[in-house]
């Protein structure tokens, strides 16, 4: 069978992510977003002369932090997180080729899984990197109880990831903006055959050969 | 397992695949706690062999946070500024800016500590020891503590008398090199070399000798009244130099 990439059919439209996903997505970016928009002025409080409200500031960074977890956490529970839990599984897993692909940069032969390596380790460090900056704004929110090296190491760790974090960030959305159909898909869920045939020909075989067992 | 089985079904001659996944958030959570465990060893390495530098050159190294109860600077000028000394003295005064620079100096360099763990390494500071202004007044019998107000109208700090004559525990009007900025307490502001810096009351207005230790705006708020850099009860090592 042929995947004309032009056809425009219902029909031939796949779900890359379902409701549950795309909340999950848009509420972690919405937190994201928050944090790094505060931590712009505790970082640089004493440049903008923005100290005005640095305890206000401070307070919407510290809440915002501590529910980071939330979307991720609930989408992943329950009956209605099977998807996200089989693309965590995904993106775990590697094979031999994309471990290739993502080790020369893109330079190899892959058929692509529904994401490939790059949008992998995206979500990998994504994902470490709530852990981390919740254990280290913890500590720094609560310093008391930790020896004060630790708490000049959760300072450096927790600035040092924040600055990692803001080159990811603007990475990802620079990916997504020059990528429409990528980008369309974490807002409607669908993406058509034609767009799996050509960036994820592992997912659509896969799907098909789901497809063809339930008949 | 169940999963195990659901995906080798779904794909039946599934390459071998590798959980790369877990691999990277284990080592990018592994790094995080050992910067947390380490950094401080390391940053105090380098900057014994490089004689500092290392956290200047790094994201969130050897910076000030600058903190302010109001969220606001009190802006006093040089011309303005004065330092009301009260209480249990001989002779209770208030200073100039000019008073206080006709005094004998004292300037060393030494690093400001937040309890919160930020700290900036060699920092240098200026100004008259706390113990000559009170030589100056001439304490009353009876006094046991002091207190100290700022222009800020919010924070509050207080010494016992003992602390007060440590040989590094100053009324600065320099610091970093130049006259003490405002984000950082000027005109005039304390330091207290031995202790965290919520006891480097900024923005200082007054000084009141009294009979009794009374708390400050943040051991109200949780902090110790003793706030030495080292957690115990006195200091371990006055610096020599200054003796
Ligand atoms: C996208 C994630 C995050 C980014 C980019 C970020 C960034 C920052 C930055 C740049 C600072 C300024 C530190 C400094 O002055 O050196 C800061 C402070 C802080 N962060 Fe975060 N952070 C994030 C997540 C979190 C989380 C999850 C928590 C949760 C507990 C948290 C709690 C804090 C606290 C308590 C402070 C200290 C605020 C203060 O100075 O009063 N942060 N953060």
């Amino acid at each position: 069978m042929s995947l004309a990439p032009t056809m425009p059919s219902e029909a031939l439209r796949m779900l890359r992510f379902d409701r549950v996903q795309r909340s999950a997505h848009w509420s972690n970016a919405l937190l994201f977003g928050v944090l790094m928009a505060t931590a712009i002025p505790l970082y640089f409080g004493s440049f903008f002369g923005v100290v005005l409200a640095r305890h206000v500031v401070a307070e919407i960074h510290l809440w915002t932090g501590l529910a980071l977890p939330i979307p991720i956490i609930i989408s992943l529970l329950g009956s209605w997180g099977v998807q996200m839990r089989r693309d965590v599984r995904r993106i775990n897993l590697w094979t031999r080729e994309e471990m290739r692909w993502m080790k020369t940069l893109g330079e190899t032969p892959l058929v692509a899984d529904k994401f490939n390596p790059g949008q992998k380790l995206n979500s990998i460090f994504t994902a470490a990197s709530i852990v981390i900056m919740l254990a280290t704004g913890s500590m720094l929110q609560w310093f008391r109880f930790f020896p004060v090296p630790w708490r000049q190491g959760a300072t450096f760790v927790h600035d040092a990831f924040a600055f990692a974090i803001f080159l990811v960030v603007i990475g990802h959305i620079v990916m997504a903006l020059t990528h429409r159909d990528s980008l369309r898909s974490i807002f409607t869920g669908w993406v058509s055959e034609g767009w799996a045939a050509r960036h994820a020909g592992a997912w659509l075989k896969e799907e098909q050969a789901k497809a063809g067992r339930t008949e | 397992m169940m999963s195990a089985h659901r995906d080798a079904s779904i794909s039946p001659k599934a390459p071998k695949r590798v959980p790369i996944g877990r691999r990277v958030f284990i080592g990018l959570a592994a790094l995080g706690a050992a910067g947390v465990v380490f950094w401080a060893s390391v940053a105090n390495f380098f900057s014994g062999v490089l004689g500092s530098g290392l956290g200047g050159l790094l994201p969130g190294g050897d910076r000030f946070r600058i903190y302010s109860i109001t969220g606001n600077y009190p802006t006093v000028s040089r011309a303005n500024y004065r330092l009301k000394v009260s209480g249990l003295v001989h002779d209770p005064r208030t200073f100039t800016i000019e008073d206080l620079e006709a005094m004998p100096s004292t300037s060393f360099t030494k690093a400001f500590q937040c309890v919160t763990g930020w700290r900036v390494p060699d920092v240098r500071w200026e100004g008259v020891q706390l113990s000559h202004i009170l030589k100056t007044v001439g304490v009353k019998e009876g006094a046991v503590a002091l207190t100290f107000e700022s222009y800020d109208r919010a924070d509050t700090e207080c010494l016992t008398l003992d602390q007060a004559h440590l040989p590094d525990v100053i009324v600065a009007y320099r610091m970093l090199g130049a006259p003490v900025t405002t984000e950082h307490g000027g005109p005039v502001r304390l330091y207290v070399a031995p202790m965290f810096g919520y006891k480097s009351l900024k923005w200082l207005s007054a000084i009141k000798v009294v009979d009794g230790v009374q708390p400050g705006y943040w051991e109200e708020n949780g902090y110790p009244v003793n706030g030495w850099l080292d957690g115990t009860t006195g200091p371990t090592n006055p610096d020599p130099q200054l003796t």
